[in-house]
């Protein structure tokens, strides 16, 4: 990084803490307004447990609607989210830095809000637990052949393996807040979350060697989910356009870009909302617009593919799809809207050193992608299945209804409420990390230049 | 068996030189590793202050954890399927694609719940007295703590004091 703020440990402490021990203006009107959206998708699906399905847009043959595009692209932003972490922290990326928690923490509440939708989506999520091997005097067990199983079992993994990859990288940060707590109860709160840290040689030597073994452990299953859930799509009997053999590394890499996008989002968010621009410098979102230009890059490549194995086939009811998502009403809107805001206006705006170091545009082109994204979950989705039988007659089509409409939303203010909630608990800057790059940091001089250097181990 | 008792001397920020110094003190005047720790509020290169490089078996936790994990999901998906073996779409009972699936994520989880639970372990976690400690190291005081005999605490004290500490503290006993 060459640009940065040298700053003390004390100050390091005020300012990342900030959030933690004092609270913004802004907050407590923001949590309320998004419990309210939560609340408001809550009665929305109660409402629909209550009538059943039919309050749904959900019909013969497209039973697979909103709720699944939504659990798609929720899987897709948690992945990238562990997954730059993992990465940037394997690699010893020097701007990582300010980025993991964040990251971390994003996959955590996705991944929640991604188990909602097919959760309501199932029509009875009372026998949710149906998928767990439980019944011992029944003799009744899951069947393991279906992706329905296999699809809880990565999820959950994943899950479990993240928030336990959270928890371990916030204790020393839960010290930080026991020592500056002033409420008793509160200072006894961190004190049994942080387990009694103490920060000795030992302690910070496993906490280095956790971040990396954790990392190497996280991302075998990162690369599993999304696999998993791109099969929930390639399994099915008679869809077009989803027995693709790239289908699993297409939806990965659709993760990364959706994901790496939410990640710089929340960066800019962080300087916008949290006044984090002393640590999340100009340097950190160039170096991520970098990367998000590989990726997207990537992303298109494997888009690019998708289609032409597609198309160079010649066959009827693949043909008939593809003129289906571009050139059919409203999808050939939605498909424009998609590549447009995915790829074309983003990436040669991010060529512009302009606009990778600044935190408005951003924060613009990465919401951007995500929006593309989205409905580039719905175009692979519903089209395939509005055609899924030969036979005309059994054709449909699909409107979403306001029930689906407020449950999407729903997981949208569950996520960024969460996010919230964890930030007035927890720093959502990792505060021994950015103290650890100030005190391997130095500068040395060339000629009449003074270059700030990291010192590694 | 006498109490042992712990002194505790605190260095400013960026004087790494005066606790390194401490610790050679202290082991000229004989206190040995098991008696002196440094605990700092962030992580410093190993061996900063001349402290012994600290060993683990933490390599060893996640290997057992997948085994655990391999079995469980080898047990669960094998067992369930031969309990109750529902043929679907013409697909063999234990049919190995999806089962590899399960295990996968079986051996995954349970190489990443030993991992944590050897990181906390083998971290001396969770510790219910903190022993010698002092809040400002989180701020960025670096902290010597000797933990020693009550009849050469005294010893200690004079000798953090000696090369600079900030701060000496006594009290803690265990």
């Amino acid at each position: 990084m060459l640009e940065h703020v040298q700053l003390d440990q004390k100050t390091i402490n005020k300012d990342l803490l900030g959030g933690v021990l004092g609270t913004p203006s802004w907050w407590l009107p923001t949590v309320l307004f998004l419990t309210l959206v939560v609340f408001t998708g809550l009665g929305a699906f109660g409402y629909m447990m209550n009538k059943g399905l039919g309050v749904t847009g959900l019909n013969r043959p497209v039973f697979w609607g909103f709720f699944l595009v939504n659990f798609v692209f929720w899987i897709g932003i948690s992945h990238a989210g562990i997954m730059i972490s993992a990465i940037l922290r394997l690699t010893q990326a020097e701007w990582r830095r300010p980025v993991t928690r964040a990251a971390e923490v994003m996959t955590v509440f996705s991944l929640m809000a991604a188990l909602h939708t097919p959760l309501f989506h199932v029509g009875r999520p009372w026998r949710d637990f149906w998928v767990f091997p439980y019944d011992f005097a029944r003799g009744v067990w899951p069947n393991v052949r279906s992706p329905f199983v296999w699809d809880p079992s990565a999820v959950m993994t994943y899950l479990i393996g993240s928030s336990l990859f959270v928890f371990i990288a916030l204790i020393p940060d839960l010290a930080v807040v026991r020592d500056r707590a002033k409420n008793v109860w509160v200072k006894r709160l961190y004190s049994g979350l942080c387990l009694g840290w103490r920060g000795t040689p030992r302690q910070w030597k496993l906490q280095a060697v956790a971040g990396i073994l954790l990392s190497a452990l996280v991302l075998p299953v990162f690369v599993s989910v999304h696999s998993i859930v791109s099969w929930d799509f390639a399994v099915v009997i008679g869809v077009e356009g989803w027995h693709s053999t790239i289908f699993a590394p297409y939806f990965i890499i659709g993760a990364i870009h959706s994901g790496v996008s939410a990640v710089a989002m929340l960066m800019a968010l962080g300087v916008w909302m949290w006044k984090l621009d002393k640590y999340i410098r100009p340097d950190h979102f160039d170096a991520i617009a970098r990367l998000l230009i590989v990726v997207a890059t990537t992303w298109f490549f494997f888009f690019f593919l998708e289609w032409v194995f597609a198309l160079y086939t010649l066959e009827g009811p693949e043909i008939v799809l593809r003129e289906l998502q571009v050139f059919q009403w409203p999808y050939s809107a939605l498909f424009i809207v998609f590549i447009v805001t995915a790829y074309f206006i983003p990436v040669p705006m991010w060529m512009f050193k302009s606009v990778r170091r600044s935190a408005f545009w951003m924060l613009i082109t990465t919401i951007l992608v995500n929006v593309g994204m989205w409905l580039e979950r719905f175009i692979i989705i519903i089209p395939g299945l509005l055609r899924r039988q030969p036979l005309t007659f059994d054709w449909g089509t699909y409107h979403p209804s306001i029930v689906e409409i407020l449950i999407v939303a729903e997981t949208f203010a569950f996520v960024a409420l969460g996010m919230l909630l964890f930030s007035k608990l927890f720093p959502l800057i990792p505060l021994f990390d950015i103290k650890e790059g100030m005190t391997n940091r130095r500068e040395f001089k060339i000629g009449r230049l003074t270059i700030p250097a990291t010192v590694r181990e | 068996m006498l109490a042992k008792k712990s002194v505790l001397g605190l260095f400013p920020e960026g004087q790494e030189d005066m606790a390194a110094d401490a610790l050679d003190a202290l082991r000229e005047e004989g206190y040995t590793h098991s008696e002196y720790e440094i605990i700092t509020g962030t992580p410093y290169p190993e061996g900063t202050f001349g402290e012994e490089e600290p060993k683990h078996t933490l390599f060893r936790w996640p290997l057992m954890g997948a085994a655990c994990g391999f079995v469980v999901g080898l047990v669960l998906t094998s067992g369930t399927q031969l309990a109750y073996p529902l043929v679907t779409g013409g697909k063999p009972v234990l049919s190995i694609p999806p089962m590899s699936i399960i295990i996968y994520e079986g051996t995954m989880l349970g190489a990443i719940i030993f991992t944590v639970i050897g990181i906390v372990i083998e971290s001396r976690l969770p510790r219910l007295f903190m022993g010698a400690y002092d809040e400002r190291i989180t701020e960025g005081y670096i902290g010597v703590a000797v933990t020693t005999d009550q009849d050469r605490v005294g010893k200690a004290e004079e000798v953090l004091k000696q090369v600079g500490a900030e701060e000496v503290k006594r009290g803690w006993e265990s």
